[in-house]
């Protein structure tokens, strides 16, 4: 591990300093914030265990999910395909809220608290845009239904914790064509209307089963088998729990920027809480780090 | 009682908290064109990532096997990401300003991640072989078409052989 020393001078001088002769911090850091690194440490092995047990349920399995088929909507881009181009956003949003983070803690070892203040902003923004865009993440891969065969007939499912649409390609057109046949009424409406916008839910309901199955474009559905029922148990479960972190981390944020507004840090001569709230927000920037890398790009 | 260590005396401590001994001062250009790199640094490696991602979502559309390419690109991810981490801990959390004592102790904990991953990764996929070993109703339902085909394909002859 190799390790910048700024201020080599100091250092030098400090390796003289006999650290554990007691009356002084052998880490050179006062208890909060020490104890605010040991609990960030904590906390990277409890993310650290749920990715792992992630890794090792994935290459227990044959198939896994392409990450760029099963993220690749953009709000407002309807069907586009557009494979990690929203989960960049996020990225990029947590990156940038980071660095104001970064300004905060440097405004508030400079006492500068419109610095602090303006900064801490910021942050607080980045992280509540950042949890929008989870939600309509989260909402998209719920709500959002695909075709697929499953038991001879096919059914329209939606990303949750007991269903996975995001399968092998169903190649096998007479398969297809046969499972259509055992397909419910109100599937082949979905069916259909997930492809064809000329007709309203009312109109193609009060078809009949014939008349809908002859209006399926079976080649245009990319119909799936469903996929490990694993994957979507990880998901929401590893990106809920960053995302309880970025919320209690906006929470931290907003009471930080109170104290500061209030003079609290001011009349105590130092910002140091502003300094240990950084360290969590910076941390769940870490984390989502780690999590972009295990669910989005591998 | 005159030999007694008394630390105010070679250092200087802040009134706020005696315990520490000195404090980091980086003035403030140096402070700015730290945190401007480093932002342009991860900003630059993401983008890199993005395209990654992108290149292997590319090799997978292919029909031509190219599993050891993308397990590739996949390893060279990891290790941007790793990076990318260094960087976050060392400049915006200020780790690498600390004195060597704290650094260790929270880098020589997490060391145990290396025995973990490997660990628990190489169980997973022991786990996969045995199934594939012997349980053929899950190699047969979850193996993917391409090589299913490639299976077909060794087979075909065999059985033209055998009409023959």
């Amino acid at each position: 591990m190799g390790v910048n020393f700024i201020n080599m001078a100091t250092t030098g001088t400090v390796h003289q300093t006999k650290w554990w002769s007691g009356g002084k911090s052998p880490f050179n850091m006062e208890y909060g914030k020490l104890m605010m690194w040991y609990f960030l440490m904590s906390d990277a092995f409890t993310f650290g265990a749920f990715l792992i047990s992630y890794g090792s349920i994935r290459f227990s399995q044959n198939f896994w999910p392409d990450p760029n088929v099963v993220f690749n909507a953009f709000p407002g881009a309807g069907h586009a395909n557009l494979p990690l181009a929203f989960v960049s956003v996020m990225t990029f949003i947590l990156i940038i809220s980071s660095v104001t983070m970064v300004l905060a803690v440097h405004a508030g070892h400079k006492g500068d608290k419109q610095g602090v203040i303006k900064w801490m902003l910021w942050t607080i923004v980045g992280g509540l845009a950042f949890l929008g865009c989870q939600a309509w993440e989260w909402h998209h891969l719920i709500t959002g239904e695909h075709a697929v065969l499953a038991d001879g007939k096919l059914e329209m499912i939606g990303q949750t914790m007991t269903g996975n649409p995001w399968g092998n390609l169903v190649e096998d057109n007479a398969a297809l064509t046969a499972a259509l046949s055992n397909t419910s009424h109100e599937t082949l409406v979905s069916l259909v209307q997930s492809h064809d916008h000329t007709h309203s839910a009312k109109e193609l309901a009060a078809m009949s089963d014939a008349q809908l199955k002859g209006m399926v474009n079976l080649a245009e559905m990319h119909v799936r088998e469903k996929g490990p029922v694993a994957f979507g148990g990880y998901f929401y479960g590893i990106t809920g729990f960053h995302g309880f972190h970025v919320f209690s981390g906006v929470i931290i944020n907003i009471i930080m920027l109170m104290m500061a507004q209030k003079d609290v840090f001011a009349k105590r001569g130092h910002y140091l809480m502003i300094e240990k709230a950084g360290l969590y927000w910076h941390f769940v920037d870490l984390v989502w780090v780690f999590v972009f890398l295990c669910f989005y790009l591998i | 009682m005159s030999n007694h260590y008394d630390p105010t005396k070679d250092i200087s401590p802040s009134a706020a908290y005696p315990e520490v001994s000195f404090h980091h001062h980086t003035d403030d250009a140096e402070f700015k064109r730290r945190v401007k790199k480093t932002t342009i640094l991860l900003s630059v490696v993401t983008i890199v990532e993005l395209a990654i991602g992108l290149l292997i979502y590319n090799l997978h559309k292919g029909e031509v096997n190219r599993d050891f390419l993308i397990l590739l690109f996949k390893g060279v991810v990891c290790i941007l990401t790793l990076l990318k981490a260094y960087w976050i801990v060392s400049i915006f959390m200020h780790l690498g300003d600390e004195i060597k004592n704290m650094i260790m102790t929270i880098i020589v904990p997490l060391l145990l991640f290396v025995w973990f991953i490997f660990a628990f990764i190489y169980e997973g996929n022991s786990y996969k072989n045995l199934r594939n070993t012997y349980d053929l109703h899950f190699k047969e339902t979850t193996t993917p078409v391409k090589y299913h085909k490639a299976d077909k394909a060794e087979e075909k002859p065999a059985e033209k052989s055998g009409k023959e």
